[in-house]
């Protein structure tokens, strides 16, 4: 009787300890080492998956970043606060950049700008442009048929009642893939400090943009001359200003005769708005 | 016909609308005052212009020089003066630098332009002769002729088929010209045969063209290693893979060109113009183009100068009759919606269609029911309703999957589409998102 008792629980007793010793001497030696600051980094992520830093989402990127292959500063999304926090994880120091949003360059809505036909077809701008380059008649101008909205994992653009596609700010967290998938290039990374942006982006010439847009830049050189920063240069039919230069001024937006600059200026800074009625 | 017509398995049959045309004589267009030759009128690199503005130049001298292999010379189709030179648009809706000569109206022949002995020519000169007239595939597909001619050693090329089943609707371009130069049609065979010591050689036809097939079959007479094969009145039977499929049996695999089944196909159109080349010396500055449709006051054949505007033309069929709803180059299955008048006639038309307001609908985009009308009618045996899908939701790793690029954008899928779902544009993004992969995957590689 008590045999019966006592046979299972030895025996079973004995594999068992064979069993766990086995176990026991597996996990020492065939340890997979993780390295604890991934699971560190990939926790002050976003978590969005976007892709935007190269990686097939936010665990990919968390491994390279330990392993050293991406920088501490590579998750555009996170942006500056992430950089620092990843940093501290790594135990760098990050240089502090500017955060940008998208903006897409184009004023040219369906007011100003004039179509050369009826678009019929899939409601694409990479489908539309392979028509003619698109129903614009500028070669240059936002169709507003949302290949950016669709492409944008954060809900930051929309397209506004007179066709255009336009970035909440707000909502960017400037990952560049509605950058990438535009087909006409408009759609340019700018720093979230600038007040003054040149919505255009034709290097048609003046004569020929006035044909079909009245709110294109024209390449007359008027913001180059105003401009006292050498902030805003005109080439290849264009203005174009750099952001390190702008002191945000707006002088050329107020000099620009087709509008075609955009400036802030209901938060324009009063030090500019006595020397612009000084002129 | 008693017997029972070949053809394939899919297809459609879109309204042929060809009795605009079809029983009118070819006729010589009026040579506008300025004509505009785009350096670019084929598959392959553009030509650069050998002349400069103010410079004289004569009918059929050259005035774009050729780069590379895959590339013919652009001739002049006027005499006259160089305007200028400037980036014009074309056909395809994008622009390229074009020469605007200004047409002195005499048609001085360049000194070139001489008449040859057929009999004495190997087949090498002749491949330079179709080189140097600038010939290409007069279908509209506007691949150079001479690399077509000059396949591959490991390629063994057996049978030549010439393409006169023009299947687009309105168009009867291929049709006048089997009737009215028919001894060009078969002379241009035997010259293509002759230059690929090929046996055999078929014409394929469309059983809509009665008159075409008696006139070829009266030249050929008892010829026995040509022949004419009547095909089914259906769409798409001029693409080249199917008429090869109807005609030999052959299959091309997926990816492959005709010549991987020992087969080549030229344009009946591209046979006639090699044969005149050779025998003319002129070389290729005038086409035979469809001006057709409701919208059209007078539709006709006509005998078209390269670089001639589109609005000359329609001018020269009477202008419009009623308001134009849509006017396209090609037909109307394939062929390419114009915004503009000012666009040149180029190598690669073969007709203009006019469509009148009424005609032209704006169909609602519905949802697709799966009803497989698409699977039914694709020539290439594809799931349009599939890869449309992919395409929209940017997924074009599983229209890939989906054999995407053996697509041959005939545009049957949309035409037969109840819920009018625009399939094949779709599957056209996705086709070029594809090719754009592939490209960068090739250039990443090197």
């Amino acid at each position: 009787m008590l045999n019966d008792i006592l046979m299972p629980i030895v025996s079973l007793g004995g594999i068992s300890l064979v069993f766990g010793a086995g176990l026991a001497f597996a996990s020492h030696k065939f340890a997979i080492k993780v390295d604890h600051r991934v699971d560190e980094v990939r926790e002050v992520l976003p978590g969005a998956n976007c892709g935007a830093c190269g990686y097939p989402g936010c665990d990919a990127f968390a491994t390279a970043v330990v392993v050293g292959d991406a920088p501490v500063s590579g998750c555009t999304v996170g942006g500056a606060k992430v950089a620092e926090k990843v940093g501290a994880i790594m135990g760098q120091t990050v240089t502090e950049t500017e955060k940008k949003v998208a903006k897409v360059l184009c004023n040219g809505d369906c007011e100003s700008a004039k179509n050369k036909y009826e678009y019929q077809g899939v409601e694409d701008c990479v489908a539309a442009a392979m028509f003619h380059g698109g129903p614009k008649e500028c070669n240059y101008g936002c169709m507003g048929l949302g290949t950016c909205v669709r492409a944008c994992p954060f809900d930051a653009l929309y397209i506004n009642d007179k066709g255009i596609a336009v970035v909440d700010e707000e909502k960017c967290t400037g990952c560049e893939i509605c950058v990438s998938v535009c087909p006409k290039n408009i759609i340019e990374m700018i720093p979230v400090s600038s007040q003054v942006q040149v919505m255009c982006k034709s290097e048609d010439k003046g004569r020929d943009v006035r044909k079909y847009c009245t709110v294109g830049c024209i390449a007359c050189k008027i913001c180059e001359k105003a401009c006292e920063y050498d902030a805003i240069k005109v080439n290849d039919n264009i203005a174009r200003i750099d952001y390190e230069k702008c002191v945000n001024c707006m002088v050329c937006a107020e000099k620009c005769p087709t509008k075609s600059i955009y400036a802030d200026f209901d938060n324009r800074d009063p030090k500019f708005i006595k020397s612009a009625d000084k002129n | 016909m008693g017997f029972k017509l070949l053809s394939f398995r899919g297809g459609t049959r879109p309204p042929g609308n060809k009795h605009f045309t079809k029983n009118k004589n070819i006729e010589k267009a009026k040579v506008p005052a300025l004509v505009y030759i785009p350096l670019k009128q084929h598959v392959g690199a553009p030509c650069e212009a050998v002349v400069k503005p103010g410079d004289q130049v004569k009918m059929g001298q050259v005035i774009g020089k050729q780069m590379g292999f895959i590339s013919v010379p652009i001739h002049s189709s006027v005499s006259g003066k160089v305007k200028s030179i400037i980036p014009f648009p074309i056909p395809q809706g994008n622009k390229e630098m074009t020469v605007v000569i200004e047409n002195d109206g005499l048609d001085t022949l360049d000194d070139s332009i001489k008449p040859r002995d057929i009999n004495a020519l190997s087949a090498d000169e002749i491949r330079n002769i179709i080189l140097d007239a600038g010939i290409v595939g007069l279908g509209s597909a506007t691949f150079p002729t001479h690399v077509k001619l000059s396949p591959p050693a490991d390629k063994h090329i057996d049978t030549v088929i010439l393409n006169g089943a023009e299947c687009e609707s309105y168009l009867t371009t291929d049709d006048r010209i089997m009737i009215e130069q028919a001894d060009e049609v078969v002379a241009g065979l035997r010259v293509i045969m002759g230059v690929l010591d090929v046996k055999m050689g078929y014409i394929g036809i469309e059983s809509n063209k009665p008159e075409a097939i008696a006139a070829i079959e009266k030249v050929i007479g008892n010829e026995s290693n040509i022949r004419v094969k009547v095909l089914k009145d259906k769409y798409p039977q001029g693409c080249e893979r199917k008429l090869i499929e109807t005609i030999t049996g052959r299959q091309i695999p997926s990816g492959g060109l005709p010549m991987d089944v020992g087969v080549i196909v030229n344009n009946v159109g591209t046979a006639a113009q090699i044969y005149k080349s050779i025998i003319t010396g002129m070389p290729l500055i005038e086409k035979v183009i469809t001006v057709s449709g409701r919208g059209v006051e007078n539709p006709r054949n006509l005998l078209v100068r390269i670089g001639t505007l589109l609005e000359d033309l329609i001018d020269d069929c009477g202008g419009y009759a009623g308001d134009p709803g849509k006017v396209i180059i090609g037909g109307p299955m394939m062929g390419m919606a114009q915004h503009s008048l000012e666009v040149p006639v180029t190598k690669c038309v073969s007709g203009i269609v006019v469509l009148p307001k009424e005609e032209v609908k704006d169909e609602e985009i519905l949802p697709c029911i799966r009803c497989g009308k698409c699977v039914e009618v694709c020539p290439i045996h594809l799931m349009p309703l599939h890869i449309s899908a992919y395409s929209l939701k940017g997924d074009y790793e599983s229209c890939k999957k989906f054999n995407a690029l053996d697509c041959v954008e005939c545009g049957s899928c949309s035409y037969i589409c109840p819920a009018k779902r625009p399939l094949q544009h779709s599957i056209k993004v996705a086709k070029e998102a594809i090719i754009a992969e592939n490209k960068g995957k090739a250039s990443g590689d090197q």
